[in-house]
């Protein structure tokens, strides 16, 4: 146990997914010819004025209504000013003392089932930069950079937490329920890898037991809760180390290399922390309708804090099954399509466990296939009135993949219903009788030669057997009991 | 009346090259300004909420509608380099 506890607050950055740019109409895009999506607003050329995007309003009402936030009755714009090539104003517009959304809280549940809250400092709107790329020596003896303006201008919300993580672990837990809940709210694409969600840590550390807040560094950027997780947990070690040796955590911005574990520190700027933040006159405050905000309140979807609390307090799940089921919003409408048919623990349990499975093999997802939940409702009914197997439910659960029809139908082509078991007490009678050795073990109390018998039911009867039914007969006809 | 430090700080958040002379004038023209704020902090001012827009207007929004962008040569027909159909800029890493 170490005897200094890390603090950890983050920012993260959101792109909405709207069809234009915060206060230009250009088409928002990803992976388009450069420098196709500009105007003279987004390039900011003298003389033009922003117009509010009216979308990405409703969106950031829509997270800071989820995240439990206060929606302020009137917020306005800041203009951030520094200098950068990928910033054509030389200001970034954005909020700052008076953000649309305030003080909120998100709770997460982390894998035991124990909540984490985590207080949310702020939701606001601004833009994103545009993209900015070091050529290095592509072209012969140059050193230079070029720009594509295709993502200037993209509407953002930042989501700021308080500093209340206290472990690498509960930040990227946070950060993953976090990011469920902004797609079931279908506000962003939510992708890490294509930055269209970025989070950068606060981190600091202190001794345990103490309340004062240590000097707290900046890990940048990273493009994956793994990443982000390993830079967490070495940049609290890299403090430790320098605290233990009497030292002492200068401010700065970090960044780790995944390759190496290394953290290094980009300070560079040293007065780019002077932004210099002043209402921008260009932009009239923004004071939504409460009846709006009333009605994108009703109109929120339900979130998967409360579907997971359903569907442990309700349905019967754990705590795990409720957090993978909950990944997506089409996996839980799958999941709650099957549970509103047929036994929820049981549909939950084929679902994530062999649907999901035998589909990773196709690569495709549960929603995508030919499976219906209905007809995992089915064929969950099939298995608790003993019709089949576990194992023959196995296979005919990859026939429904396979065909699209309903297990019944399965069942009867491969001819898997379960055997009865007085057909079934001959074949086991047989294998008895062939193999005395095993026979002979289980008398002696070893227990584990029970799936040998098993094994060989199976075998014989094409999977048609029910194993708990195989046991029994086993037991009956060696043991006699 | 601002110090000459304050005046060298604004001028290289600003990117400004100041001569020594001009730094001179800078900082008596930026006190010029600020004695304003002065008169204003002079005032009773309680109660007032601070001022950020002259315009009684509140939510001026636009529709998520696309508008035809700017053919990309037109786009970049101001850029002083043009590499790669992008914006060349100094290098910045």
């Amino acid at each position: 146990m170490s005897e200094f506890e890390p603090v950890i607050g983050v920012e993260i950055h959101v792109q909405l997914s709207t069809n234009t740019k915060m206060f230009c109409g250009c088409e928002l895009s990803f992976g388009d010819p450069p420098n196709t999506h500009t105007c003279p607003v987004c390039l900011a050329h003298p003389g033009v004025l922003p117009v509010v995007n009216e979308e990405a309003v409703r969106r950031a009402l829509m997270i800071g209504l989820a995240l439990g936030c206060e929606i302020a009755p009137r917020s306005i714009f800041h203009r951030k000013n520094y200098f950068y090539p990928d910033l054509p104003k030389a200001y970034q517009v954005s909020q700052f003392d008076i953000p649309i959304c305030g003080r909120g809280e998100f709770v997460a549940i982390r894998e035991d089932g124990s909540e984490l809250r985590v207080g949310i400092t702020r939701a606001h709107l601004e833009e994103d930069a545009a993209k900015l790329t070091h050529l290095g020596g592509r072209r012969a003896g140059a050193e230079e950079s070029v720009v594509d303006f295709n993502r200037g201008g993209t509407p953002l919300v930042e989501i700021v937490t308080e500093p209340d993580l206290r472990s690498a672990s509960d930040a990227v837990t946070f950060l993953r329920q976090l990011r469920q809940t902004l797609l079931f709210l279908g506000v962003s694409d939510c992708s890490m890898e294509e930055g269209s969600m970025r989070a950068d840590a606060n981190v600091s550390i202190r001794p345990v037991g103490t309340h004062e807040f240590g000097t707290k560094t900046e890990l940048k950027n990273m493009n994956s809760f793994r990443f982000l997780e390993r830079g967490m947990d070495a940049e609290i070690a890299r403090q430790e180390e320098i605290l233990r040796d009497g030292g002492r955590v200068s401010q700065e911005t970090v960044h780790y290399e995944p390759e190496t574990g290394h953290i290094t520190s980009l300070r560079s700027k040293e007065e780019s922390h002077d932004y210099r933040y002043f209402p921008e006159p260009d932009l009239v405050p923004v004071a939504p309708d409460p009846a709006w905000v009333d009605q994108l309140r009703d109109d929120l979807p339900e979130l998967p804090l409360s579907l997971r609390r359903r569907m442990v307090d309700d349905m019967g799940l754990s705590a795990e099954d409720a957090l993978v089921l909950t990944e997506s919003p089409e996996l839980v409408a799958y999941f709650m399509e099957a549970a509103a048919l047929a036994d929820p623990k049981a549909c939950a349990n084929w679902i994530r466990g062999e649907l999901r499975a035998q589909l990773r093999e196709a690569g495709t997802e549960p929603w995508e296939s030919k499976v219906t939940p209905a007809h995992v409702a089915a064929l969950v009914d099939l298995l608790a009135i003993g019709t089949v197997s576990v194992p023959a439910a196995k296979e005919v659960l990859a026939g429904m993949i396979e065909t699209g029809d309903e297990p019944a139908a399965v069942v009867e082509a491969k001819g898997l219903a379960q055997m009865d078991e007085s057909d079934l007490a001959g074949v086991i009678a047989a294998i008895v009788e062939a193999n005395p050795d095993q026979a002979q073990q289980l008398r002696d109390g070893k227990d584990k030669v029970m799936g040998f018998f098993v094994g060989q039911a199976m075998k014989q009867t094409g999977g048609r057997a029910d194993p708990q039914a195989v046991q029994k007969l086993v037991r009956e006809l060696v043991l006699g009991s | 009346m601002i110090d000459e430090n304050t005046v060298r700080h604004v001028a290289r958040l600003a990117r400004l090259r100041l001569e020594p002379e001009e730094e001179k004038v800078m900082q008596e023209e930026l006190s010029g300004i600020l004695e304003h704020i002065d008169a204003i902090r002079s005032m009773d001012l309680d109660g007032v909420p601070p001022t950020t827009h002259v315009l009684a207007l509140e939510n001026v929004l636009r529709a998520d509608v696309p508008r035809a962008s700017l053919p990309r040569e037109e786009a970049l027909r101001e850029a002083d380099d043009v590499v790669d159909d992008s914006f060349g800029v100094p290098r910045m890493d």
